[in-house]
């Protein structure tokens, strides 16, 4: 089988890597570009541990081939922080406490950050409805939807 | 979980496309979004040699009216249709659809061509092409033809496209005024393939009665349900709540769902009913009716 040269931007930063094509994107971020804050988690595209923006869209990467990221801007969690800074999506998630266990966060996050990127004052059901893709089984989701509005008031401000 | 290993081909005409489809014929599999085709690759319940990925072909996503028709290019995003305001607008069945399939995060990647030709039963969209009497452009060696969303759903994961073959586009007949359309879904939580659903397009007449009816369900056998049986009983009827309950009666009648863990054939086929009057009442409403 053959492999494929890729070319993409992780980050803001211009990615290159050699790749089979079954690769998941999901595997390559963590593997290949040691960006393990995307997580798995059910591996079958329901829990949304996964998700990470392609070309600022919320997606699932581990339903993406690697091989499809070509060309294309991929953001993931580690892109949030800015010079040592917390981005306010970040910083409202340890405001609100929400997190437990951390597993879903990351992609808590990202969905939470595509939201915001189109709506400045989502109401808390736009919420619910951007982050029904993201499973978590700790926090009942309140604390959650708490820190998203935390960064939505945030960024307002700026 | 990780595929066994393919060839990726990611040909940028449609062309390219057909004869690589043409060469590997029942190796070959279209990637459209991905959202069904990946997870069945994964779980190794799929098996490809050949992916032609479609997704760098130009000209494939649009959603637009033209010559009495709603066009909808085959590669289209659902998300693209949840945030057309045509769609909302004007086809609020589409509309009911789109927000009850799987989650938003699938959405930015599946494709409404993609739903109608995985041909699983569970999936939204074809009940709602059958009630909307869609069609489905598909492109092979030969060309282009059209096959009219009755005859396209042929079994359980089989449509009538042949191995060579690339939906590139659905049609749907712009409807009339005194039309309106609903689905309506049971589903055990966000994401899951529904234990039962209903799609009802209408059409009145001047005098109040159905001119059209279109009633099909999800989920309710080894292909989308439509019962002529149910729509014929509606027309010429005033939408009352006999009529209505009648036609759900019939329409629920000729389903064969499988029992699983989403419930019994009884439960199925009784919330198959209760979700066919949800649907043709709020069809009937949203058609300026009673």
């Amino acid at each position: 089988m053959a492999t494929h040269k890729i070319l993409l931007t992780v980050n803001g930063s211009a990615r290159e890597a050699q790749v089979e094509s079954r690769l998941l994107l999901v595997h390559l971020l963590r593997e290949s570009f040691r960006l393990t804050g995307t997580h798995i988690g059910c591996d079958t595209t329901h829990c949304g541990a996964c998700t990470v923006l392609l070309d600022g869209q919320p997606v699932k990467s581990c339903t993406v081939l690697a091989v499809q990221a070509h060309g294309r801007d991929v953001e993931t969690v580690e892109g949030l922080e800015h010079e040592g800074k917390l981005h306010p999506i970040q910083e409202g998630f340890w405001e609100k406490h929400g997190l437990q266990c951390g597993y879903c966060t990351p992609g808590m996050m990202m969905s939470g950050c595509a939201l915001l990127a189109r709506t400045k004052e989502p109401t808390d059901d736009d919420i619910r409805e951007a982050i029904s893709g993201n499973l978590c089984r700790c926090t009942g989701y309140v604390n959650i939807i708490q820190a998203i509005q935390y960064a939505a008031a945030k960024m307002r401000e700026r | 979980m990780i595929p066994a290993g393919f060839d990726y081909h990611a040909p940028t005409t449609l062309s390219e496309a057909v004869a690589l489809l043409s060469r590997y014929g029942d190796g070959a599999k279209v990637l459209s979004g991905g959202q069904s085709l990946l997870p069945l690759l994964k779980l190794r319940l799929g098996h490809a040699e050949h992916v032609v990925d479609i997704g760098r072909i130009p000209g494939l996503e649009y959603i637009k009216e033209d010559g009495g028709m709603l066009r909808i290019g085959g590669r289209t995003r659902e998300s693209a249709l949840e945030r057309s305001e045509l769609i909302r607008d004007r086809y609020p069945i589409l509309y009911d659809t789109v927000r009850v399939i799987a989650d938003p995060l699938v959405r930015n990647l599946a494709t409404v061509g993609g739903n109608l030709a995985h041909g699983d039963p569970g999936n939204d969209h074809p009940a709602t092409m059958l009630a909307l009497d869609a069609q489905v452009v598909a492109v092979g060696p030969a060309g282009e033809r059209v096959i009219p969303i009755g005859d396209f759903f042929v079994g359980l994961f089989t449509t009538a496209l042949q191995p060579d073959e690339i939906l590139t586009e659905i049609r749907i007949p712009t409807p009339p005024s005194r039309s309106g359309g609903a689905y309506a879904k049971l589903e055990r939580k966000v994401g899951d393939y529904a234990t039962a659903a209903a799609a009802a397009q209408v059409t009145l007449g001047a005098n109040g009665t159905f001119d059209r009816v279109g009633l099909a369900l999800t989920n309710a056998g080894p292909t989308p349900v439509r019962s002529a049986e149910a729509e014929d009983a509606l027309v010429g009827k005033r939408p009352s709540d006999t009529a209505i309950a009648d036609a759900a009666r019939r329409v629920a009648e000729a389903s064969s769902p499988t029992p699983d863990r989403r419930g019994s054939v009884e439960y199925k086929r009784e919330m198959a009913r209760v979700l066919a009057i949800r649907a043709l009442k709020k069809a009937v409403e949203r058609a300026g009716g009673q």
